[in-house]
């Protein structure tokens, strides 16, 4: 042990040392301060393993169920410490076993670092045990790829790899190596990345366009700011609070930009998009001037392009040059970090009221607490709904808790009422829309944020696509709170059956097993509500639970979430029920 | 409107970088037409030339997405009245034919082509230009029999001059 001490001192210095490939792995990622990783062994990243054992006060490995599970558990983590999460896995199934996860981080840019075992370099195409091309088939889905075939290589890929994930618009990177190049030895010496010389992460700002954009902006009748993650992963939520602020202008957010901005805040609107608020959908239609922050335009925001916004000059404040024009035509495009451009822009900006203009979000708005909210959070009917768990996890938390949702129906339930003070709040599957996301992205988001309370809510269809994690939440004793909202259904799949299939149930509904059974089996305490009198104390009781707690929640089988906008239709089109 | 377009692409010779560029176009379902891959003036450096049919949107915003990708320095499109561009054809002919055929000898002669090899079974002959070109060879000798017909991808320079100069000199340096 002593010996192990005095030679990871000697790594800060980044003295040469002669070491294998699978130590320089290890060494490789202290140095760039990850502290735990996700994975899951096999025969081609035994190596690696072998020193993850020795280094295992430095370096924390959480042996998840299922390959699917250490990803999306780095994506989890890296969302709620916007640090870079890291994914280890062998060649093979293990690795094909990881792409959900590296294409659910390309589309939502997670930053992640993913490693993959790889079989010997003279074996390579030969169909050998276990041999899969995965630099080909998570080519369409990484940031970055690269495959290692020499000891000596694995500093500079990793450098490389750490960079690319977390510079300019993040995203999942893969390295692969393979086995003989962990075997090997030499010597070891770190330099971090700093510069790629064929990349450039963050266009260069154009104080002209700045200036263009804040002209457009001071002369709006009816100005509108949608934002999106892109404040977020830019740390630019002061600033944009400072200029909603400034200039007074009503304010909306995409599903992952979510609690960049606090819910409660007198201009913040709601969501936009297919579930997103009335207000905000249709006022989109009725602005002036649209102001794009950090967001790009999703088909799921905007609905039918031909009919989006097309009264309202667009300004599209933007990291990703490929984003300008893409989707939606721009009138003035604001290159750069979005922090960085907002503070150019901040001072050229006019103070502002535009009253009358958000009288009109607050008349919608309160059509649609009539219509919807109201019938949500707090029924009159017998079943439980969806709307009112989340109330109830609002007022328990006071909106301080981590939220991670999966994909269905309480999705959009939690993202349309969850409450958020803080940001990096709100963590689901925005882009993939993957089913089995949230039981393991909470794990790594607990884990990331432990201090915080984080609450996965997941629907009974997504819970079962991983519900394998109880067993690293068993293992490891992280203390998330799961929260199933059953109702039978592939809830989400049968609204849209019910609604534009003429209600043909085919194959959406689920003969759930006894999911406190299955709780219990993990040892993780465990309490089934199914009336509306029991849901309080049970979710006191979840909240004050210093360890693992299971709760489900029956609620009503065939409700439907409201506003909506069809697929294919204008955000015009947002229909109330 | 469709029409050809010539996307010229520079970039670090690395491995994989040939997928991750096709498949830009694949998940959009752009046919290429053409595809020639070399190493440019400067070392580590390669030039990607790929024609292929769309239209102007489309041709923007997959230059977008190629540029975006680590590896690559600079992305270009250009139409074909930008540029000048040229593919060579090469046409396997049996041997006999050349002494038979007087004909063949005008052919070649008259479409500025040329013998490449002369063997005891075949000869080559290289012909160099457009499509239309190569094609009206192909037509004028098809006559006679073609053991063997080949054609490359093209290369192209623009017409206008391009800052890539500039930025692969200042690339040089880095
Ligand atoms: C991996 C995956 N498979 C299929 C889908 C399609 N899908 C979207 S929502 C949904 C239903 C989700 O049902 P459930 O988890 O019970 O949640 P609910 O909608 O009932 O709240 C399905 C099947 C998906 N998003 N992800």
């Amino acid at each position: 042990m002593e010996t192990l001490k005095e030679r990871l001192v000697e790594t800060a210095t980044t003295a040469k040392m002669k070491v294998s490939g699978a130590e320089a792995v290890i060494r490789c990622l202290l140095e760039e301060g990850a502290d735990l990783i996700y994975g899951y062994p096999g025969g081609a990243i035994m190596p690696v393993y072998d020193e993850l054992y020795k280094f295992r006060d430095k370096l924390h490995h959480v042996l998840t169920r299922h390959e699917q599970g250490a990803a999306h558990a780095a994506q989890g983590y890296a969302r709620a410490t916007g640090k870079v999460g890291v994914a280890i896995a062998t060649s093979g199934p293990g690795a094909t076993n990881l792409i959900t996860g590296i294409a659910d981080a390309q589309i939502d840019s997670t930053p992640m670092v993913c490693i993959t075992g790889q079989v010997a370099r003279h074996l390579l195409g030969t169909d050998a045990f276990q041999e899969t091309d995965i630099i080909g088939i998570s080519t369409p889905v990484t940031k970055w790829s690269y495959q290692v075939t020499r000891a000596s290589e694995i500093p500079t890929a990793l450098a490389k790899a750490f960079y690319i994930a977390r510079s300019g618009r993040p995203g999942p990177v893969l390295i692969d190596i393979t086995k003989n190049a962990q075997f090997e030895e030499f010597d070891f010496s770190y330099k971090k990345c700093t510069a790629i010389r064929s990349y450039k992460p963050k266009p260069e700002i154009n104080p002209a366009r700045i200036e263009e954009a804040a002209a457009l902006i001071n002369s709006a009748k009816k100005p509108f700011i949608i934002f999106g993650q892109g404040i977020i992963l830019g740390k630019a939520e002061t600033e944009l609070k400072a200029l909603i602020e400034k200039s007074g202008i009503p304010s909306a957010s995409t599903v992952l930009g979510l609690s960049a901005l606090p819910t409660e805040h007198p201009l913040h609107t709601g969501m936009v998009g297919m579930h997103g608020n009335y207000a905000p959908n249709l006022l989109t239609n009725e602005c002036d001037v649209l102001i794009a922050l950090g967001m790009r335009f999703d088909d799921r925001v905007t609905g039918d392009l031909s009919t989006y916004a097309k009264q309202a000059r667009v300004v599209h404040f933007e990291i990703d040059p490929a984003e300008i024009d893409k989707n939606v035509k721009t009138d003035v495009a604001v290159l750069g970090d979005v922090r960085e451009t907002l503070e150019h822009l901040l001072p050229l900006i006019n103070d502002n009221k535009h009253e009358a203009w958000h009288r009109e979000f607050k008349d919608k708005q309160a059509i649609e607490y009539d219509k919807v909210i109201k019938n949500d959070l707090f029924p009159e009917k017998e079943k439980l709904t969806m709307g009112e768990v989340i109330e109830k996890i609002n007022k328990r938390t006071g909106g301080d808790a981590i939220v991670v949702s999966d994909v269905g129906q309480h999705q959009m339930i939690a993202c349309r009422y969850a409450k958020f003070n803080r940001t990096k709040s709100n963590i689901t599957s925005g882009g993939l829309g993957t089913m089995g996301y949230a039981l393991p992205a909470a794990i790594g988001a607990k884990m990331g944020a432990p201090k915080r309370e984080v609450v996965a809510i997941i629907g009974d269809g997504g819970y079962q696509m991983t519900i394998q994690e109880l067993g690293t939440i068993f293992q490891t004793r992280v203390p998330v709170k799961i929260v199933v909202l059953n109702n039978d259904f592939l809830g989400m799949v049968r609204q849209w059956q019910q609604l534009f299939f003429d209600k043909r149930y085919a194959s959406t509904e689920l003969i759930n097993p006894d999911f406190i059974t299955i709780a219990k089996g993990y040892h993780i305490p465990a309490r089934r509500v199914t009336k509306r009198e029991e849901l309080d104390e049970a979710v006191n009781e979840m909240i004050a639970s210093e360890e693992a707690y299971f709760l489900e929640v029956c609620v009503e089988k065939e409700d439907n979430v409201f506003p909506m906008v069809p697929s294919g239709a204008s955000v015009s089109d947002c229909r109330l029920e | 409107m469709n029409e050809s377009y010539t996307v010229s692409v520079y970039s670090e010779n690395n491995i994989g970088l040939l997928n991750r560029i096709s498949a830009i176009f694949l998940k959009r379902h752009i046919n290429i037409e053409s595809l020639t891959v070399s190493e440019c003036e400067i070392e580590n450096v390669s030039r990607f030339v790929i024609v292929a049919d769309m239209d102007e949107d489309q041709v923007r915003k997959i230059v977008g997405q190629i540029e975006k990708q680590i590896e690559v320095i600079k992305a270009y499109y250009h139409t074909d009245e930008e540029t000048i561009y040229q593919e060579t054809a090469l046409f396997k002919i049996k041997s006999s034919l050349l002494f038979d055929e007087r004909q063949i000898q005008n052919i070649i002669k008259q479409s500025n082509a040329n013998i490449v090899t002369v063997a005891r079974e075949f000869f080559v002959i290289e012909k160099t230009g457009r499509r239309h070109e190569t094609d009206a060879l192909y037509d004028e000798l098809a006559p006679f029999g073609i053991m063997q017909f080949v054609r490359s991808g093209r290369i192209a320079v623009s017409k206008t001059e391009m800052n890539i100069s500039a930025l692969l000199k200042e690339f040089q340096n880095a």
